[in-house]
C-alpha cells in the first residue's frame, strides 16, 4: 500500500483530533485509502441506495485489551461483531461506520495494522464501510484504540425470530470459549500452547447458506460473545414456560481450552466466543442445518447440543457426562472485562 | 479415569438402593460446589441425605474478625491484602468493599506471596495480610511469614484466621444435634494432615468416614464406599483419595505450619469457641502477628438478623431452608458468608440447585 504522510510522524498526537491539516490528512490519506477509497464518504453522512423494505440496525464498541491477539486484533474484531449481530437477524449486512477514538502516543504502526485487517475483514464478509470519525484523547485517557462500529443489514428473507417450542433443538456452530480464554491467556502470560487463538470470524456466509436451505425453520439466532452459550440460553428462557437442556457430553469445547478453564477456575460455558452462532431450530430439520454449517469453513465442528424442554421452566440447564443434572444461571458479574 | 467406567459407577450410585433415610456429611466445601457442579448429587438415591459441614473457610469465619480488620485498617491506615473470596463478606456493621468504597486501600490478592510482594513495593505502609484458610493454606501463610523474616519486612504481617478441621468434625459429632451416619472427608486437607487425625470419627463416635478427591469419580467411588461401610456397619476411617492422601499426610508442610504457628482455640462460626482448632503464630514471629502489632478494640459484634448460617454450618438447616434464602439473601446482596464464599454451600444451592 501506499506510503502515508503521516507515517513519519509514528505517534497520535492532540492534532490528530483537532479538526486541521494533521487530521484530515490522517483522514483523507490514511484511514479511506485503507478502509475504502471508494466506499468511505467524505461528508456529513454517508448516503446510500438500498431496496424498499426492512432493513437491521446495529451498533457495538470494542475496547479489548490486548489489541491484538492470535487469530485476530480489535479491527477484525469490530468488523466481525457488528457483522454478526446483523448476521444473527437474518439480514445480509451490507453497510458499517467505523468510529476510532485514538489515545494521544499510539503508534502508527499498529493503528495501519489494525485498519488494514478492518479492511481485509470487511472485504471478506463483503461490507462496505461508508462513514465514519476520529477522535484523539489525551495520554493515559484511554488504552491505545477503541473502535465502535454501527451496520446496516437488508433483509432478503424473513427476520429469524419465530416462537420457540418444546422439541427445538439447539445448535451450536464449533468449539466454545476460545476467543475469551485466548485473550485471558495472554493477559495472564499463560502461554501453554500455540494452537490457541481466538475464533473471531464473519458468520453471515455460514448463516445465509442454511436460510437460503432452510427459509423457515430457524427460530432464534444469536452469536453467543460476552457471558458465553450459558448467557444466550438464559436470555431465551428468562421469563419462559420452556427451558434449555444441553448436553456436556454433545459440547464442543477443545482439549486446550478444557485445560485452562480447570485451572483456572473457569467454565468454558460462560466464556466469550467471537465466532459462535447458537440456533434454535426445528427438531425436523436440525440434523440438515448442522450438515450445512459443518461444509462452511466457521462451522466445521456445528452440533446439536440440547433441546428446548419443560423440565425447570425459564431456566437452563446442563446434563453432565455422568447423567446428573445441575442449573447453569446467568452469571452475577462477567468473567472476565474487556473482553472485546 | 475411563469416562465410560465412570458412567457405569454414576449407574451403580442412581441405582443403590438403601432400605433406609441416609445423611452423610461432606466438611469440605470444594465438595459442597463439586457435588452440584459434576451432577453426582443430582444422581443421589432419594432417601440419601447430603448435609452440608463447617468447611469452607470464609464462611466459617465470625463477624468478629472481620470487624478487628475493619477497625485496625483505619487506626493504622494499611492496606489491607485478601483474597477475593472476603471481599463482599458483611462484617458487624460493614463489609471490606463497603470500606473499599469509602476509600480504604483494600487490594485482592491470588497468593500470599502477593502480598509479600506488595509490602517490599510500599516500603512506606503497612500491608497487612488477612490469612484466612484450613490447613491446605497455612504452610503458605507460613511460608511467607519464614520469608519476610529472612527479607528483613518491617511493615509485612498477617491477621491470622487459620483453623484446623478435624476438631470442628469432633465438636459437631460431641454437640450431637443432627444425626449424621458418615462422613466425606475433606481431600485436600487430608494431603496435609493425612489419615490419622481423622480416626477419631470412628474410634470415638462409632461413625464411618471416607476421604475423598474432587473429580465426578471421586465423588462417585467416595460415596459408595461410605454407603458399603454404612451398610456393613463398619465404622473406620478410608482412604479412597490414595493419588494424594498419605496415612501421616505430608510432613514437610506440617513442620513448616508448626515452625510458625502454634494450635489455639479459636471461634466458628456457628459452633462458637473450639479448643484446639486455630493457628496463631508463635511468639518468636509475633512481629509478624497483626494483631499484636496492631492493638485495636472492635466495636461490639452484632449478627444479621435472621441469618442462619450458623445452624447451616452445623448442618441443622439446608440452605433452601433459611427464610432468607433467594429472598433477601442472594449473591448479589448477602446477608451470610455462605452465600458470599464460592465454597459456600448457599452459594452453589443458589447456582445450582434453585429449580
Amino acid at each position: 500500500m501506499e506510503e502515508s504522510k503521516d507515517r513519519a510522524i509514528k505517534k497520535i498526537l492532540p492534532g490528530h483530533g483537532s479538526g486541521g491539516k494533521l487530521m484530515n490528512d490522517m483522514i483523507s490519506v490514511m484511514i479511506k485509502e485503507i478502509l475504502g477509497k471508494d466506499s468511505i464518504q467524505i461528508d456529513d453522512s454517508a448516503v446510500l441506495d438500498i431496496a424498499s423494505g426492512k432493513i437491521a440496525f446495529t451498533t457495538d464498541s470494542y475496547t479489548v485489551t490486548p489489541i491484538f491477539f492470535p487469530g485476530g486484533d480489535i479491527g477484525k474484531l469490530a468488523v466481525n461483531g457488528t457483522v454478526n449481530d446483523l448476521a444473527v437477524m437474518g439480514a445480509v449486512p451490507a453497510f458499517l461506520s467505523c468510529s476510532l477514538i485514538l489515545e494521544e502516543g499510539f503508534d502508527f504502526e499498529s493503528f495501519e495494522k489494525i485498519l488494514i485487517s478492518m479492511r481485509d475483514a470487511a472485504g471478506e464478509a463483503g461490507v462496505k464501510i461508508v462513514t465514519g470519525d476520529t477522535k484523539v484523547v489525551p495520554n493515559g485517557k484511554g488504552d491505545k484504540i477503541y473502535i465502535n462500529t454501527s451496520g446496516i443489514g437488508i433483509f432478503k428473507n424473513e427476520v429469524q425470530r419465530r416462537e420457540i417450542k418444546k422439541g427445538d433443538k439447539i445448535i451450536v456452530s464449533g468449539t466454545l470459549g476460545d476467543h475469551g480464554i485466548t485473550i485471558m491467556s495472554l493477559r495472564n502470560d499463560l502461554r501453554f500452547s500455540s494452537d490457541l487463538k481466538s475464533d473471531c470470524a464473519p458468520l453471515n456466509g455460514l448463516i445465509s447458506e442454511v436460510i437460503a436451505k432452510y427459509p423457515e425453520s430457524i427460530k432464534f439466532m444469536r452469536d453467543a460473545t460476552r457471558g458465553g452459550l450459558a448467557s444466550v440460553l438464559n436470555e431465551i428462557t428468562a421469563g419462559k414456560d420452556y427451558s434449555a437442556g444441553i448436553t456436556e457430553d454433545d459440547i464442543p469445547v477443545s482439549e486446550e481450552v478444557k485445560g485452562i478453564c480447570n485451572l483456572l477456575g473457569l467454565d468454558p460455558l460462560y466464556v466469550a466466543n467471537e465466532g459462535k452462532v447458537v440456533i434454535i431450530a426445528s427438531p425436523e430439520d436440525a440434523d440438515g442445518i448442522v450438515n450445512v454449517m459443518k461444509s462452511n469453513q466457521y462451522g466445521k465442528d456445528s452440533a446439536i447440543i440440547g433441546e428446548i424442554d419443560s423440565l425447570y421452566p425459564g431456566k437452563v440447564y446442563i446434563k453432565t457426562f455422568i447423567g446428573g443434572k445441575r442449573l447453569l444461571p446467568l452469571l452475577i458479574e462477567e468473567q472476565l472485562p474487556r473482553i472485546c | 479415569m475411563d469416562r465410560e467406567l465412570v458412567k457405569k459407577l454414576a449407574d451403580v450410585l442412581k441405582n443403590r438402593k438403601l432400605p433406609e433415610e441416609v445423611r452423610i456429611m461432606e466438611v469440605c466445601g470444594t465438595h459442597t460446589a463439586e457435588f452440584f457442579r459434576t451432577g453426582v448429587k443430582d444422581l443421589f438415591p432419594e432417601n440419601l441425605i447430603l448435609i452440608d459441614g463447617p468447611g469452607c473457610p470464609v464462611c466459617v469465619t465470625p463477624n468478629s474478625y472481620l470487624d478487628l480488620v475493619i477497625e485496625i485498617a483505619k487506626k493504622y491506615n494499611a492496606i489491607l491484602a485478601t483474597f477475593g473470596d472476603m471481599i463482599k463478606v458483611p462484617s458487624s456493621y460493614s463489609s471490606l468493599a463497603k470500606e473499599k468504597a469509602d476509600g480504604m486501600d483494600i487490594r485482592i490478592v491470588y497468593s500470599p506471596l502477593d502480598a509479600l510482594r506488595m509490602a517490599e513495593e510500599n516500603p512506606d505502609r503497612e500491608i497487612i495480610f488477612l490469612s484466612v484458610g484450613f490447613e491446605t493454606t497455612a504452610p503458605a501463610e507460613a511460608i511467607i511469614i519464614m520469608e519476610a523474616e529472612k527479607k528483613g519486612l518491617t511493615n509485612f504481617s498477617i491477621l491470622s484466621c487459620n483453623k484446623l478441621t478435624p476438631p470442628a468434625v469432633d465438636a459437631l459429632l460431641s454437640a450431637d444435634e443432627v444425626r449424621i451416619d458418615g462422613f466425606i472427608i475433606p481431600g485436600h486437607v487430608s494431603t496435609i494432615t493425612g489419615r490419622e487425625p481423622w480416626n477419631f470419627i470412628a474410634d470415638k463416635y462409632g461413625k464411618p468416614g471416607v476421604i475423598s478427591g474432587f473429580e465426578a469419580h471421586d465423588l462417585i467411588t467416595g460415596v459408595l464406599a461410605l454407603l458399603d461401610l454404612l451398610e456393613k456397619r463398619e465404622a473406620v476411617v478410608t482412604n479412597e483419595y490414595k493419588t494424594a492422601v498419605r496415612e501421616k499426610g505430608n510432613p514437610n508442610a506440617l513442620k513448616i505450619i508448626d515452625t510458625v504457628f502454634e494450635i489455639c482455640p479459636a471461634e466458628w462460626r456457628g459452633l462458637g469457641e473450639i479448643p484446639g482448632s486455630g493457628l496463631r503464630i508463635r511468639d518468636e514471629y509475633s512481629r509478624f502477628d497483626a494483631k499484636k502489632k496492631f492493638p485495636a478494640t472492635p466495636p461490639p459484634v452484632k449478627e444479621h438478623a435472621g441469618c442462619r448460617c450458623g445452624d447451616l454450618l452445623r448442618g441443622i438447616i439446608t440452605p433452601p431452608e433459611c427464610p432468607l434464602f433467594d429472598k433477601v439473601c442472594s449473591p448479589e446482596n448477602a446477608v451470610g458468608p455462605c452465600m458470599v464464599s464460592s465454597e459456600g454451600p448457599c452459594s452453589a444451592y443458589y447456582k445450582y440447585w434453585r429449580r
